[in-house]
């Protein structure tokens, strides 16, 4: 059962103009890894932001473990070069694909609290395409000068048997 | 077992180890179906205590948990009593996998094909129209539902860390480990109430040895972990320790982190083409280190044969129970945790330093993707042995970093015992 389906109040025809900058945000983060430049991918995040992925079973039951668990932009920079730098795999392509935005609240602070679905193909370049993950984003926008950030975003994958390794973040 | 030793050794004839002296592996080893087959065989099902759930998965009455034991799916149940039991997930009707969620609460196993039910120790407590239905049909009278319970194993416990085996008459576990072991496990398991943190699952293209074999291997660490190095957590002038239990099955990886940053010389950064001058995390919480363990180690990862790893990465912990799935490939299920008494900092320090281990850990990944290379370089090529010379002959405990030893000795007792 997704989480918060119960939570969404009738949204104002205003909001669709919010969920489509929230499109136009992931189509932009998504561009970013699909094309592995994993030094740019912190750039969409606050720097207190809260970055994890996990899998549905821990998610389900309020288990605080990640695969990937950043506390602020730090750590995801950390991350990003050492993958970029320093960390020993194989070679590949990934595309993800994003869809079904939907906006589950609007605070009085501005912060909002949206989700998305996620499908992570993945192509090791002498291996057929796989599906390496299914799963869905749980995010939290706030608004810095005028743009969009993550201020959390928690990607939860149904996927629970990871076929060796997930290397970029997702 | 002596019977099955010479009706199965003939079948191998064509297996037939390279020489004595344990530097050559033989790829049949990796990659044999025949091979693999005889390792569920003796070793899964033979005399071994087999990981199959950590106390705290099972924490009440009712609690269940769904393992393995090697390839073979059991259900570890707590009874009302609080004792725990391990049986296979079958039902003695027509074999159905019957308990399908990976843990939960219950107080009966019914299997959902034609709800023949079991009680939390794995006993037969139901048979729907036992007596046929309208006086007709039904079980013969001789039917004894005594006979029909779900197959069970032994099980023991240490320090909140549950093991099971086919064997009904094994050693206590404490004397399956040996005391240099033992001494390590309880570092980690130390008293303290575990606290669960959650769960990785991922499978490995690779033979389930060679995740026993790349943790006797600390020649590895500092050669394909460059972020060990780059980021000063271990160079190849650590305090090290790969401990070997005197069956050789075990064994301990230690390294101590000096307190004083490392400093790498001008050999070894050559030596070590990883190495990267300036480089620096920006938020160095990942490498804190905060001292709670009775030990002079600052990470110790034991392989406890057959099919379990403790992790003790500085204050990040966990346990890998390896399920092989055939000679190519295991599933590894990572069970992470910390301590009841932990403050909510603590949780998350553990929780940042998570970020080294698991299927995407700076250190794990890299770990499956190289036995990944491994397995493939065996199955696809024309060459046939692996060549595991360093430290010579020596075998058992040593305090050099670049050897081989402690695979020797894991493959003397797999010799001995697989009749090889
Ligand atoms: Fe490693």
């Amino acid at each position: 059962m997704p989480k918060d389906l119960e939570a969404v109040p009738p949204l104002p025809a205003s909001v669709r103009e919010l969920r489509l900058e929230i499109e136009e945000f992931n189509t932009e983060y998504i561009a970013v890894l699909d094309a592995c430049r994993v030094e740019e991918w912190p750039r969409f995040f606050t720097d207190d932001a809260f970055y994890i992925i996990t899998g549905r079973e821990n998610d389900d039951a309020n288990l605080r473990v990640g695969l990937v668990y950043c506390e602020g932009i730090g750590m995801m920079r950390d991350r990003a070069l050492a993958i970029a730098k320093s960390m020993m795999f194989a070679p590949r392509y990934l595309q993800h694909h994003v869809n079904n935005v939907r906006i589950l609240s609007v605070a009085g602070d501005g912060t909002i609290a949206a989700q998305a679905n996620y499908v992570l193909y993945q192509t090791l370049v002498d291996e057929k395409t796989t599906i390496q993950q299914v799963g869905r984003y749980y995010d939290r926008f706030v608004r810095r000068d005028g743009r969009l950030l993550l201020k959390e975003r928690r990607c939860v994958y149904d996927s629970l048997i990871i076929d060796t390794a997930v290397i970029y973040p997702v | 077992m002596p019977d099955d030793l010479s009706n199965s050794a003939a079948a191998l004839t064509n297996h037939v180890w390279p020489n004595d002296d344990l530097q050559l592996i033989p790829d049949w080893v990796y990659t044999s179906q025949e091979i693999y087959e005889r390792e569920v065989e003796r070793i899964f099902h033979g005399r071994t205590w087999n990981f199959v759930a950590l106390e705290c998965e099972i924490p009440q009455p009712g609690s269940f948990k769904r393992s393995f034991v090697g390839p073979t799916p059991v259900i570890v149940a707590r009874n009302n009593d609080g004792s725990i039991h391990v049986f296979e997930n079958r039902c003695a009707h027509r074999g159905a996998e019957l308990c399908r969620p990976q843990v939960g609460t219950t107080k009966e196993f019914v299997c959902p094909y034609h709800q023949w039910t079991y009680d939390l120790t794995g006993n037969l407590i139901g048979v729907p129209f036992r007596r046929g239905l309208n006086k007709e049909g039904g079980m013969p009278k001789d039917f004894r539902p005594e006979d029909h319970n779900l197959l069970k194993l032994s099980v023991t416990t240490r320090r909140g860390v549950v093991f099971a085996s086919f064997a009904k008459d094994m050693e206590s576990i404490e004397d399956y480990l040996g005391p240099a072991v033992l001494e390590d496990f309880d570092a980690l398991f130390d008293g303290r109430k575990l606290k669960l943190l959650g769960y990785y699952r991922n499978t490995v293209p690779a033979n389930w040895k060679m995740y026993h074999e790349n943790l006797k291997d600390p020649y590895h660490a500092t050669l394909l972990h460059a972020f060990l190095v780059n980021f000063g957590l271990m160079v190849a002038g650590n305090k090290c320790g790969t401990i070997v239990d005197p069956s050789g099955r075990h064994g301990t990886l230690a390294s101590a982190r000096p307190d004083e940053k490392l400093n790498v010389d001008d050999d070894s950064k050559k030596q070590m083409r990883a190495f990267k001058e300036g480089m620096k995390l920006e938020d160095e919480r990942f490498l804190d280190y905060v001292k709670e363990f009775k030990s002079p180690w600052t990470v110790t990862m034991q392989t406890i044969w057959p099919n379990l790893i403790t992790q003790r990465e500085l204050n990040t912990l966990g346990v890998r129970h390896i399920v092989p799935q055939g000679p190519n490939e295991f599933l590894m299920i990572w069970v992470m945790f910390g301590y009841e008494d932990d403050t909510d900092e603590m949780t998350r320090h553990r929780l940042r330093q998570g970020n080294l281990m698991g299927p995407s850990g700076f250190l794990g990944l890299e770990d499956n993707e190289a036995m990944k290379f491994v397995q493939q370089g065996m199955v696809r090529s024309v060459s046939d042995t692996n060549y595991v010379a360093l430290g010579d002959r020596e075998e058992g405990t040593t305090h050099k970093i670049i050897t081989e030893a402690a695979i020797r000795s894991m493959y003397r007792n797999y010799r001995g015992v697989m009749g090889l």
